[in-house]
C-alpha cells in the first residue's frame, strides 16, 4: 500500500440487483475489506456524472457504481443508460488527469455475493495502490507515465 | 427537527461485532438528534412499540433505524411511522447487518467504524427527507397463471374459486405438467394419474379460468394492477369439432418417439397427449406433418368424419390485460447425458427415472414397453449436489422417489435384486422416514455411496458398477441388468423464459428468488408478480400445492380491496427551473414523462402512475429541474459527504 491513509470508496449501488447482492455477500458471511460504504438508489442509472466527480471533490479515492446484467435491468433500459454515462465519464476524467479506473462500473445480480465481494476487495486493492486523489500529483504521474 | 435515531443487536448477530455503544454516542452528539436508543430485536413488538411511543411522547419528526438491510425490515418499520402519524417517508435504515457485523466480523473496529458512517449517512438524508404520501390506485381482479402444472392447476382453481378472473397459460397442448407423467406418488402411493386428472378437469369446468394451451407468454410490459400480456397461441391444426374418436391417428403415416412416455412408445404426427389430456382433442405436431411440410397426404382431413381438421390454421397473437401474475413454469429433468460418466445415452440399460415411472405404469396397465430385468440399481443424485456439473442444491425429491420405484418394483416381483446407492438419504417430509423404513423391510439394499464407474460388458449388455459402500467400507463390483439414474431438477426452459420475459431475480442454481427466503417466499421483487413450485426451486407435491395455494392467497390479498397503495419515490419536475429540453422524455422507460405548455413555457410534466421510480431522467436533466422523490440531488450529495466523514455544514 503506498498511502498509510485508509482507502475511501463509495459504491453507489441500485436497490434490485447489485444492493441486494452486497446484502447476499454478507448473508453468506464473506469478507470483504471495510474500507467502501455503499449508497443506495432505485437504479443505477440514477446516478449522473456530476455527482460522481462531486463524490471525488467530497475525499472517495474510487467510485463504485454497481447494476443490474444487461438485459435484467428492475427499468428495462436503466443500465444502459449507465454504461453510456460512465463511459464518457472516464473520457471526462482523462481529459481532466484523472485516472479513468477510479470509477469502476460493475453488474452484479442478487445472487451474485461472490463477485460482490471479489469486485470490492479488488477494487480497494486499486484504489490503495493509487493513494487519495490528488490532482497535481495525478497529473505528474500521468505525465511521467 | 427532532430525530429519533434506534440501533439494533440483532439478537448478537450486530452486537457481537459491531460496538454498539461507540454507535449510540456517535448518534447523541449529531445535530437534530433527540433520542438514541437501542435494543436487542428493533423488529419485535418491544422494539417497534418504542418507535411508536417516542414519536407520540416526545413528537420526533425523523426515525433512523441501524439495523439489518432495509429489504428486510424497511417495510416493517415504515408502517409503524406510519402507524404513529409521520410520513413513512421520513424514515431511513443503516443497514449495520449485511454491511458491517457479517462482511467484516474480522475486523470489530472497523466494523464499527463503518456502521457509526452509516448511520450518519442515514442521518444526512433523513434531515432532507420530504413527508411524502403513498397513494392508493384501483385494481381489479384479473390474474395471469403462466403455466399448467400441479402448481399452475392449483392456483388457478383457487383463484377460480374465490371469484377472479384467471387467465391460464400453458406452452403445451395439455395441462398436468410433469406429475402426469408419474406412477405412484410418494409416500402413499395414490396413483398420481388418479389424484390428478380430476383437478386437471375441473379447469375447463370452471367458469371463472380461460385456458390457453400451445400458448406461450410472449410479452408482458405494465406493471401491478395494470399489466398487459401478448399470449403466443400456436395453431394446432384441429378445431373443436375433434370429439377424439381417433380414426385419423390410424391413417396418419409418420411415426416419432413420444415424449410423454419418455420415447419408449411411438406417436403419430396427429396424436392425443396422453389419455387423460385436457383438452381432450387431437393436435397435429407442425414439424413432422407431411402435408404441413410438402401439402402431400392430407389423410386425416379425408377420414375425419367431423371435419375437424384445418390445416389453414394460423399462430394466434392474443392480448389480455391482467392485474397480478403468479408465476408456475415448474422445472425440466437433469439432462444425464451431462453427466458422461453414468453413459447415458450410449448404453442402453442406463436409463433416467422418469422412464422407470412410465415403465412402471406401462408393466401395471399391462403394456409392458421394455424388459426390467431381475437386478436393478438406482443411483442418487445425479445432476444433484454435484459442484462439477455445477448444481450444488439437493433436488429434494429423488432420495424418496427412488425409495417409492425401488420398493413397487420390490414388491411386485420379490426375487428382484434392487438396490440404491445413496450420497446420504433425505427422508425429510411427513411419512418420509416411515416409507423408508418400509422400503428397507420390503428387501431393498440401500448403499451409502457414490457410484465411481459404470461400464458395459460388451458380451452381455449388463451395466457393471464399481461403488465404494462407505459404510461398510468395501468396494463393490457388480452387475446388473438395470441401471436407474435418480435424475434432480433444473430450472425449466419455461422458467428462464417466464425470468427474462418478466425481468425477475434468479437465485443461485437458476430457479426464481423469493422476495423473502422466510416470510415472503412466493412474492417477489416484482410488485403483483408471485410464484411457486418447482420454478422457485426443487420440491414435491405437497409443498408444490401448497405454495400454489399461497400464492393464489397472495395475488388476492393484494386485488381484493379494490385499491392499492403505490410508492410516491417519483420523479417531479421543478418547472421554474425546466427549459422544456426534453432530455428526460427520450430516456423514460415508460413513457411516462411528456413536455407541455404551461404559461408560454414548454415544460417536463411526469405521470406519476407510470413512471416508476427508477431515476434516470433526473440523472439526465442538464439543469436539475428533474429530481427524484426521496432520492433528491441534495440527499444523494449528503449521503455521499457523510460516508466520507464529511462534517456538517
Amino acid at each position: 500500500m503506498k498511502s498509510n491513509l485508509e482507502p475511501k470508496i463509495v459504491a453507489f449501488c441500485c436497490n434490485w440487483c447489485s444492493y441486494a447482492g452486497a446484502d447476499a455477500a454478507g448473508t453468506s458471511r464473506l469478507q470483504m475489506k471495510p474500507y467502501f460504504r455503499i449508497i443506495r438508489a432505485m437504479c443505477s442509472s440514477r446516478i449522473d456524472p456530476e455527482m460522481i466527480l462531486d463524490t471525488f471533490k467530497k475525499g472517495a479515492w474510487g467510485v463504485l457504481v454497481a447494476g443490474c446484467h444487461p438485459g435484467d435491468c428492475h427499468y428495462v433500459t436503466g443500465n444502459y443508460r449507465t454504461q453510456n454515462r460512465i463511459l464518457l465519464l472516464k473520457n471526462l476524467l482523462e481529459e481532466l488527469g484523472i485516472a479513468p479506473q477510479r470509477v469502476r462500473l460493475e453488474w452484479i445480480s442478487a445472487n451474485e455475493g461472490g463477485k460482490f465481494q471479489k469486485v470490492v476487495n479488488e477494487f480497494i486493492d486499486e484504489m490503495a495502490e493509487l493513494g487519495p486523489l490528488n490532482l497535481s500529483t495525478e497529473r505528474k504521474v500521468k505525465e511521467a507515465s | 427537527m427532532k430525530i429519533g435515531v434506534y440501533v439494533c443487536h440483532c439478537g448478537g448477530n450486530i452486537s457481537e461485532v459491531v460496538d454498539i455503544k461507540k454507535v449510540t454516542s456517535f448518534a447523541e452528539k449529531q445535530g437534530d438528534v433527540a433520542i438514541v436508543r437501542d435494543n436487542a430485536h428493533m423488529c419485535s413488538d418491544v422494539g417497534r412499540n418504542l418507535v411508536l411511543e417516542d414519536i407520540k411522547e416526545h413528537n420526533l419528526d425523523r426515525i433512523v433505524v441501524a439495523a439489518c438491510s432495509p429489504q428486510f425490515h424497511g417495510k416493517t418499520f415504515m408502517d409503524i411511522v406510519e402507524k404513529a402519524g409521520l410520513s413513512p417517508y421520513v424514515f431511513e435504515m443503516a443497514n449495520i447487518r449485511e454491511q458491517c457485523s457479517w462482511p467484516h466480523f474480522d475486523e470489530p473496529d472497523l466494523a464499527t467504524r463503518k456502521a457509526r458512517d452509516l448511520v450518519n449517512v442515514s442521518i444526512a438524508k433523513v434531515k432532507l427527507d420530504e413527508s411524502l404520501e403513498r397513494k392508493t390506485m384501483p385494481i381489479g381482479k384479473r390474474v395471469l397463471v403462466i403455466g399448467a402444472g400441479i402448481a399452475g392447476i392449483q392456483a388457478a382453481l383457487d383463484l377460480g374459486d374465490a371469484g377472479f378472473e384467471v387467465h391460464l397459460v400453458e406452452k403445451e397442448p395439455t395441462i398436468g405438467g410433469k406429475m402426469a407423467q408419474l406412477s405412484r406418488t410418494f409416500p402413499t402411493e395414490d396413483c398420481a394419474a388418479c389424484i390428478l386428472s380430476p383437478k386437471m378437469a375441473d379447469v375447463p369446468s370452471n367458469p371463472n379460468i380461460t385456458l390457453y394451451t400451445n400458448s406461450q407468454v410472449e410479452k408482458i410490459s405494465g406493471f401491478l394492477g395494470n399489466f398487459e400480456v401478448t399470449i403466443h397461441k400456436k395453431p394446432t391444426y384441429v378445431n373443436e369439432n375433434c370429439v377424439a374418436c381417433g380414426i385419423c391417428e390410424e391413417k396418419c403415416p409418420v411415426k416419432v418417439p413420444n415424449e410423454f412416455e419418455q420415447g419408449l412408445t411411438k406417436r403419430r404426427a396427429i396424436y392425443v397427449p396422453f389419455e387423460f389430456a385436457v383438452p381432450y382433442r387431437y393436435l397435429i405436431d407442425e414439424d413432422i406433418c407431411i402435408y404441413l411440410k410438402d401439402g402431400k397426404c392430407g389423410n386425416c382431413q379425408k377420414v375425419c368424419p367431423h371435419d375437424a381438421v384445418d390445416f389453414t390454421q394460423k399462430p394466434e397473437k392474443i392480448e389480455i390485460k391482467v392485474d397480478t401474475i403468479i408465476v408456475a413454469t415448474g422445472y425440466d429433468i437433469f439432462d444425464a447425458t451431462e453427466k458422461k460418466v453414468y453413459g447415458f445415452g450410449t448404453n442402453k440399460n442406463v436409463i433416467t427415472s422418469l422412464e422407470m415411472e412410465r415403465m412402471i405404469v406401462h408393466e401395471a396397465e399391462g403394456r409392458a414397453t421394455r424388459e426390467i430385468g431381475k437386478r436393478i440399481a438406482f443411483i442418487q443424485c445425479v445432476g444433484s449436489r454435484d459442484e462439477q456439473i455445477g448444481n450444488e442444491y439437493c433436488s429434494r425429491i429423488c432420495c424418496m422417489y427412488a425409495t417409492k420405484l425401488s420398493q413397487l418394483l420390490k414388491r411386485g416381483d420379490p426375487k428382484k435384486d434392487v438396490y440404491v446407492f445413496y450420497t446420504d438419504l433425505r427422508a425429510f417430509g411427513k411419512g418420509f422416514e416411515e416409507y423408508y423404513k418400509r422400503a428397507q423391510r420390503t428387501g431393498v439394499k440401500f448403499v451409502r455411496g457414490r457410484v465411481a464407474e459404470v461400464n458395459e460388458d460388451s458380451k452381455t449388455g449388463k451395466v457393471i458398477l464399481k461403488v465404494e459402500d462407505t459404510l461398510a467400507r468395501q468396494i463393490i463390483e457388480s452387475e446388473f441388468d438395470l441401471v436407474v439414474l435418480s435424475v434432480g431438477m433444473t430450472p425449466g426452459a419455461g422458467t428462464k423464459q417466464a425470468a427474462d420475459v418478466l425481468r425477475m431475480t434468479r437465485s443461485p442454481g437458476g430457479f426464481l428468488q423469493e422476495a423473502h427466503p422466510k416470510f415472503k417466499p412466493v412474492d417477489t421483487l416484482n410488485d403483483g408478480v408471485f410464484i411457486c413450485g418447482c420454478a422457485q426451486g426443487p420440491k414435491d407435491i405437497p409443498d408444490t400445492v401448497a405454495q400454489a395455494s399461497a400464492a393464489a392467497a397472495r395475488a388476492i390479498r393484494l386485488m381484493n380491496k379494490g385499491v392499492y397503495a403505490v410508492e410516491p419515490i417519483t420523479a417531479v419536475v421543478d418547472e421554474d427551473l425546466c427549459s422544456g429540453c426534453a432530455t428526460c422524455v427520450s430516456v423514460c422507460p415508460y413513457d411516462a414523462v411528456k413536455t407541455e405548455l404551461k404559461d408560454d413555457k414548454r415544460v417536463a410534466k411526469v405521470n406519476e402512475i407510470l413512471c416508476q421510480g427508477c431515476g434516470s431522467c433526473s440523472a439526465a436533466c442538464p439543469s436539475g429541474a428533474s429530481q427524484q422523490h426521496w432520492f433528491m440531488n441534495n440527499q444523494l450529495r449528503a449521503m455521499v459527504g457523510a460516508a466520507l466523514g464529511e462534517e456538517e455544514e
